[in-house]
Formats: structure tokens, C-alpha cells, sequence
């Protein structure tokens, strides 16, 4: 009896699975993992504060309201710093300065690499063999050495630290795109295109890109973690986003003065945390989205 | 396999090229090392002699081209800011740099190779999540950050380790004095690599589990300690090999801001300071530098790839 009642409920769930759609398929294996799903309402939760910093923060980021380097207390949840600047407001208009950064290097980097990718894995011959020339030596070059040098170079600021690394990023999505073109190229729907006489930007947008999405999205989430990671070193070392503009970084830069790392770990633990919490976010979302979005997987 | 490597370094040798292109073109937008020679105590006339004395008046692509030649010959350069010759300058830092990489690398595979292993063989267990877990955080937690934390409590609340340099200053050195400095550093770098080597190491042995292979062996019911160490590890090289190859241009980088938060007398330390004082011969001797590295990286990886692979085809 019971086996019978198991294998009908086995049908029942075939059925369910069957008739699901493209999105509740993900949507179903992805919320199978439980810190991914936790990762996601820490995203949402950050990132809300992040962009409602302006709502939810007690003072102006920039402006000085309290004692220099006073302690927490319940006029000030985390202390102020060096300057009697309150720690949590800044601490808040640094997430989004972190989080801007970060994604406008990922879209940056993505669009770069899927152009490139699509051009070399679809046209192939000379072109694919300069731009993946090209691409071994973005690669070759030691990724953290050439931001450096480029920040170094270009005058340290917000938006040249999301160009900077948004043209270091590019080459892993490249290589990966130009795989996937070349494997769907050879596919039957591709080639009937072809014969079908279809324009090339219908073929190359319409037709391929979608069929390409999932790998690059997974791709992209880390290239925001790492862009995020990044970010937060270079501004740490003084090249990256500059005060009085707070970012999660540059708020652990004054961690280097022996005063601030041993007597006020209110000024920069709070910092790394947060760095630490959101990068680990979306590496674990970025990992469930892997498993999700796997045609291989059930 | 003679022909595969001889193809594969033809392979490398343009990109080599174009990479010191590049490299050469970046540097000369920044911005002339003369700027920081200018001042209200130095002459118009002193500045111009220097130009013409650093080659500078010339063409970018003569310079270029000057500059190529003489490492031909096997001459670097030299130093802007301190008149030593940049070849010089970078094997006396290359010591300390190579001791912290190689430690580290080492530490970070002790780490990796075991736990990822373990974690597959395990897969879905406690063990596994947790193993998972800390890889996670490894990769997460900025290495500047888990440098400060190290210091804050082996350092400033414990007192146990020492937190910048390679000998404490006033002494000799010595085996033991070097190895306490390096405790926080080698921690900190291999922790960042052993984050990512242990997801590898686990997805390539859970493939290599799923394999026929084992299925067969597993089924002539030889047991399973020795399923696991005879069929499953000896295949798992492969991957092992793929991560040490990964992990070279990482470490190079990792190291600068490494060496920068522990003073570490290396490469990096000496990177930081020719960047921030536009000491181009310099930059462009440790950019070079790097660039080989990471290309012989490559290729060796693809070499012993080949060697420990015997499916993989060469052409």
C-alpha cells in the first residue's frame, strides 16, 4: 500500500515539476538552499538601508555633530571618528557608495565581455584571434598589480575606480561567452537561422544571447563580489574612492594609524564586517543561482 | 609533446609583447616622473636637461623601442627616484617575496587539498557545510581586513607576534625571529586562496566520484578506503595541478597589499612606494617581471596537464 501511495505522489510531483515554469524551476531549487535564501533578505536588507541612507541616517554623512573619536553611546550607535563625524551615517552612505561602485563595474564588465565574446565566438577567425590575444594579456597581467597601477596613473576618484575596474574584469566573462556561442553555433536552430537568411543582430541578440543568460549572470555575481573586494582595497591604500566621500574601504584606511587600530575598533571593525557580510551575500547567492539555473540539475 | 610546448610558447611570445605595448602606453598617459622633479627651487633649465638626460624629449614609440633594446641586452633600466639599476633593485627584493609566496601556496594546498576531498567524499553532511562555509568566508573577508584583525589580537591584545617586517630590527634575524613574522602574513594570504582552491578541489572530486571508473572499481568491492585512495586520489592531480597554476598570479598580486599592511621588504613593498612615486623603469621591470611569471605559469599548468592527463589531446 504505502509503495503505491509513494509512487503516485512521485507522479503527482513529475506532474507539478512538468508543468512548472522556466522561473518557478529556479525559483524552486534555488530557495532549496537555506543560506542562500538568508544571503537574499541580508542583500535586500543592506542594500534597502543603502538606498534609503538618506531617510534612515540620524546626521549628514559629512558633516560634524559630535566629540572627535567619542565612543558608541545612544546619541551615537557606533561613535564618531577622527573628525566627530557620526560613524553609523557614514557607515551607511558607504554601503551605497560600495554597492554603486561594484555594480557599475560588473554592468560595465559584463557588457564589455559578452560584446567581445559574442564578436570572437561568432565571427571566429581573425577577429577571435586578436580579441582573445587581447584577452590573455588582460589575464596575464597580475589582476590586483594592474588596477593598481591604473588607479595609481588616472586620478583616484568614484567614477575612475568603476571604469578601472570594469575594464579589468571583462576577459573571465569573454572566454565564456565565445565558449557558449561557439558550442550553440553548431546547434540546429542556429544554422536554420542562417539558411532562414535572418540579420545578424537578430541572430547574435535575439537568438543567442538569451541562450547564454544563466552562465553570465552566475559569472557577473562574482565579478560583483570581487569588484566589491576591490573597491574596498583600494580605498584602504588611498587610490581608491577619496574622502570626505565615505566608502566601506576608505573608512578602514584610518585602521593604519596605530591610535585608531588599538584604542577605537569602533572606527573600522564595523567597516570590514560589512564588507565581509555583503561579499559573502552574493557569493552564496551567486553560488545557489549556479545550481538553479543548471539545465543538468533537477 | 615537444611540438605542443614549442607551439605554445610561439603562443606566448606575442602576447608577451603586447602586454610590455600596453603596459609602456599606460605608463606614458599617466604623466611625466618629471612632475615631481618640479618646484619652486628647480630651474626651467634643469628640468629640460633632465628630460633630455632621461631620453624623455623623444617619441613614445622611441622610447619604446630604447627601452626594448636595452632589455635585450639585459638591462632594465634605472631607477628614477634612487639611480639603482632596476634589475638589481628587484632581485634583492625578490627573496623575501618568493619565501612568503611559496609558504603560503604550500599552506593554502595543506589546507585545501584535504578539506576539499574530505568535503566531497562527505558531500551533504555537516562536515561538508561547514567545510563549504569557511571556504566561503575565506574568499569573502577582504585580506586587509583579516590583517587588521590578526593584528588587533595576536599583536596589539596578546603581544605573541610582531607585526611588520621580516626581523625584528636591533638583531641578527635567525630562523625562528623570521618565521614569527611571517605567521600573520603567510595566514592571511593562504586563508584567501584556500576560499576559492576548496570549491575547485570539491566540484573536480565529485566528478571524478561519478565517473564509471569508480563505479567499476566500487563494484569489485576492493572497499571503500581503497576506492577512494587509490582510484579517486590519483585522478584528483589533475585539479590539484589546474589550482596551483590558478594561484601564481593571484599570490603575485595578493602580496602587494600583503606586504604593504606588514611591511614585508618584498616585491610588493617596493611596487607600492615606485607607484605612488611614478618610478616607471620600475613599474615597468615588475609589470614585465609578472607578466612572465604568469605566462610560464600558464604554461607549465598546461604542460603537466597534459603529462598527468593522458585523455587530453594535444594539438
Amino acid at each position: 500500500m504505502g509503495k503505491v501511495k509513494q509512487t503516485e505522489q512521485n507522479v503527482k510531483i513529475n506532474k507539478d515539476i512538468a508543468s512548472e515554469s522556466y522561473f518557478q524551476t529556479v525559483f524552486r531549487r534555488f530557495r532549496r538552499h537555506k543560506l542562500a535564501l538568508i544571503s537574499m533578505i541580508v542583500v535586500i536588507v543592506l542594500g534597502g538601508a543603502a538606498l534609503l541612507a538618506p531617510i534612515i541616517a540620524p546626521y549628514e554623512p559629512d558633516a560634524i555633530v559630535g566629540p572627535f573619536s567619542g565612543a558608541p553611546s545612544r546619541e551615537f550607535w557606533l561613535g564618531t571618528d577622527q573628525i566627530g563625524r557620526d560613524v553609523f551615517s557614514r557607515l551607511l552612505y558607504a554601503m551605497r557608495i560600495s554597492l554603486l561602485v561594484g555594480i557599475m563595474a560588473t554592468l560595465i564588465s559584463t557588457v564589455v565581455g559578452v560584446v567581445l565574446g559574442l564578436i570572437a565566438g561568432y565571427f571566429g577567425g581573425v577577429a577571435d584571434m586578436i580579441i582573445m590575444r587581447f584577452t590573455d594579456m588582460v589575464m596575464s597581467f597580475p589582476y590586483i598589480l594592474l588596477v593598481l597601477v591604473a588607479a595609481a596613473i588616472f586620478k583616484p576618484g568614484l567614477w575612475n575606480i568603476i571604469l578601472i575596474l570594469g575594464f579589468v574584469d571583462w576577459p573571465g566573462i569573454a572566454r565564456l561567452v565565445r565558449g557558449n556561442v561557439l558550442n550553440l553555433r553548431e546547434t540546429n536552430f542556429i544554422k536554420g537561422n542562417i539558411v532562414a537568411g535572418m540579420p545578424l543582430r537578430h541572430i547574435l541578440f535575439s537568438e543567442i544571447l538569451p541562450n547564454t543568460v544563466a552562465p553570465i549572470l552566475v559569472y557577473a555575481t562574482s565579478v560583483l563580489a570581487l569588484s566589491m573586494l576591490d573597491e574596498a582595497a583600494l580605498s584602504f591604500l588611498g587610490l581608491g574612492v577619496q574622502p570626505p566621500t565615505a566608502s566601506l574601504g576608505n573608512m578602514l584606511n584610518g585602521a593604519q594609524s596605530l591610535t585608531v587600530l588599538t584604542k577605537q575598533p569602533w572606527l573600522w571593525i564595523p567597516a570590514g564586517l560589512l564588507i565581509v557580510i555583503l561579499v559573502m551575500a552574493i557569493n552564496f547567492i551567486g553560488d545557489a543561482l549556479r545550481d538553479a539555473l543548471d539545465p543538468n540539475s533537477r | 609533446m615537444g611540438k605542443y610546448i614549442v607551439k605554445r610558447i610561439l603562443i606566448a611570445i606575442p602576447v608577451l609583447i603586447g602586454i610590455t605595448i600596453i603596459d609602456y602606453a599606460i605608463m606614458c598617459m599617466a604623466g611625466s616622473p618629471l612632475e615631481m622633479l618640479q618646484g619652486p627651487r628647480v630651474s626651467e633649465a634643469a628640468v629640460e636637461a633632465k628630460k633630455i638626460a632621461l631620453g624623455l624629449d623623444k617619441p613614445f614609440y622611441v622610447q619604446y623601442f630604447v627601452w626594448l633594446g636595452q632589455l635585450l641586452h639585459g638591462n632594465m633600466g634605472y631607477s628614477i627616484k634612487s639611480y639603482q639599476p632596476v634589475s638589481e633593485m628587484i632581485s634583492s627584493h625578490l627573496g623575501p617575496t618568493l619565501l612568503l609566496m611559496g609558504v603560503s601556496l604550500l599552506v593554502s594546498l595543506l589546507m585545501a587539498v584535504p578539506a576539499g576531498i574530505y568535503s566531497a567524499i562527505h558531500q551533504y553532511t555537516k562536515g561538508d557545510y561547514a567545510v563549504v562555509t569557511f571556504s566561503f568566508l575565506g574568499s569573502s573577508i577582504p585580506g586587509f581586513f583579516l590583517s587588521l584583525l590578526l593584528i588587533y589580537i595576536f599583536t596589539v591584545k596578546l603581544g605573541w607576534l610582531p607585526s611588520s617586517g621580516m626581523t625584528t630590527l636591533g638583531t641578527g634575524g635567525g630562523f625562528l625571529d623570521v618565521l614569527k613574522h611571517m605567521i600573520m602574513p603567510v595566514i592571511v594570504l593562504s586563508t584567501s586562496m584556500a576560499g576559492s582552491n576548496i570549491r575547485y578541489i570539491r566540484s573536480a572530486v565529485l566528478e571524478i566520484l561519478q565517473q564509471d571508473y569508480l563505479r567499476t572499481a566500487r563494484a569489485k568491492g576492493i572497499g571503500h578506503f581503497k576506492v577512494i585512495n587509490k582510484h579517486a586520489l590519483r585522478n584528483a592531480l589533475v585539479p590539484i595541478v589546474t589550482v596551483i597554476g590558478m594561484e601564481i598570479p593571484v599570490l603575485f598580486g595578493g602580496a602587494v597589499i600583503i606586504e604593504q599592511v606588514f611591511s614585508w621588504p618584498g616585491l610588493g613593498l617596493m611596487t607600492m612606494s615606485a607607484i605612488t612615486s611614478r618610478d616607471y623603469p620600475v613599474i615597468m621591470g615588475v609589470c614585465l617581471l609578472s607578466a612572465v611569471v604568469v605566462l610560464a605559469a600558464n604554461l607549465i599548468t598546461d604542460i603537466l596537464y597534459a603529462l598527468v592527463d593522458p585523455t587530453i589531446q594535444l594539438d
